[in-house]
């Protein structure tokens, strides 16, 4: 064998071994790497116990609630399975919305609320003009309307 | 084919090419660089929920997908050298290395500022915006070890091992979205699904990624013809263009 064909089998043979390496590191590590955990496995108590830890998931729809002091905020956090209920007092940031995603740091109280130290806002890989966001909406709410209203004519 | 590819992979030969080259990929970087920009900043349209702050991608994006190709053909040139042992490839190497560590540093600032009015942080260390550091730690590791040692040669061999087993980085830095809970969010355009952007916002980010490219080569192809020059600057052929220019 050729010097040169030794050391291309060197250098294929070796990045195959540190992709397996890599590979097997990472998902050794794979819970470790997750940046927030979803209310479905913080209910399943997969998360932190009095710990702080990230939980991250959407606002639900309708569920904020500033109190009186006027920066104490309470609202739901869901992934559409579970839901749990976030006490936060500080500035949220812009982006944080009813629907829209939020991750949001630190850990679960007595009372199974989890009491925020920090809201982050998490929005998604979507950009389109405002118009069309407004017919997209539209389009959905006119669906919607449809099907419910086949649902009372049945 | 390969008689073509050896003419060229010899520095006296590819030196006079990369002088010819360099002006028609700077005027090209300098053209497309003007038209995106104009069509990101002027002729795109806010973003539904994040007005204009979204327009950030317009670099912020363009450089992190550099920062990540460049240092696959940074590798890639890497293994060239370390297999065939050619002179061109570790020049190769060791330009590309600082336009690769200049995007990466970009694409987390850039991130850093978009970050703030629509995350509300600066930095936190989720997967991506990690994997991404680690890149720019693995370009200027490479710059300081490929500088640090004397003798070119064994510069070049040892620093082409860094780069080779670096790249391991870069598919993590794709896939961490994916693979992991990460703040930031996935991937707006990929080879699997429909892109999730207007058209008009497609079209100023892969305007701005195609100058991206256009200015990467035109930059290399400088420093290599430097490095060249320098390295070779003991034959015969360099002290005659060093002679003329006197």
């Amino acid at each position: 064998m050729k010097a040169r064909n030794k050391r291309l089998m060197f250098v294929v043979v070796g990045l195959c071994g540190l992709g397996i390496a890599a590979a097997l590191v990472l998902s050794a590590f794979n819970q470790n790497l997750v940046f927030f955990y979803s209310p479905t496995q913080v209910k399943n108590n997969e998360a932190p116990v009095n710990r702080a830890f990230r939980l991250g998931g959407l606002v639900k729809e309708g569920s904020v609630q500033r109190q009186a002091d006027g920066l104490t905020v309470n609202f739901l956090v869901t992934d559409n399975a579970e839901t749990i209920e976030v006490q936060y007092k500080g500035i949220l940031p812009d982006l944080f919305k009813e629907g829209q995603g939020m991750v949001a740091q630190g850990k679960i109280g007595d009372s199974g609320r989890f009491v925020a130290t920090e809201v982050l806002a998490k929005h998604d890989e979507t950009y389109m003009p405002p118009e069309v966001a407004k017919a997209l909406e539209k389009g959905k709410a006119s669906k919607e309307a449809m099907t419910s209203s086949s649902i009372v004519s049945q | 084919m390969t008689n073509l590819w050896l003419y060229f992979s010899s520095p006296k030969t590819f030196y006079p090419l990369a002088g010819k080259l360099i002006p028609v990929f700077s005027l090209l970087a300098i053209i497309l660089i003007a038209i995106g920009l104009y069509m990101g900043f002027a002729v795109a349209p806010t973003d539904y929920k994040q007005g204009d702050s979204y327009r950030i991608i317009y670099i912020h994006v363009a450089a992190a997908w550099m920062s990540m190709f460049i240092y696959v053909v940074m590798a890639g040139w890497a293994a060239v050298g370390m297999i065939w042992n050619t002179k061109l490839s570790d020049m190769m190497a060791g330009s590309l290395a600082p336009t690769g560590a200049m995007f990466a540093f970009v694409a987390l600032w850039t991130g850093a500022l978009w970050g703030k009015p629509t995350w509300g942080t600066y930095w936190v260390w989720d997967a991506r915006l990690t994997s991404e550091l680690i890149l720019l730690f693995l370009y200027v590791g490479f710059i300081a070890l490929r500088s640090a040692i004397d003798d070119p040669r064994r510069a070049a061999r040892a620093s082409a091992v860094l780069a080779v087993v670096g790249v391991i980085n870069v598919p993590i830095i794709y896939f961490s979205v994916r693979w992991w809970n990460t703040l930031h969010q996935g991937a707006s355009v990929s080879p699997e699904m429909a892109p999730k952007m207007a058209a008009t916002m497609l079209w100023a980010m892969f305007v701005m990624a195609m100058a991206f490219w256009m200015y990467t080569i035109a930059v290399v192809l400088a420093r290599v013809r430097s490095e060249i020059l320098e390295r070779e600057s003991s034959t015969e052929w360099v002290r005659e263009i060093l002679a003329r220019q006197r």
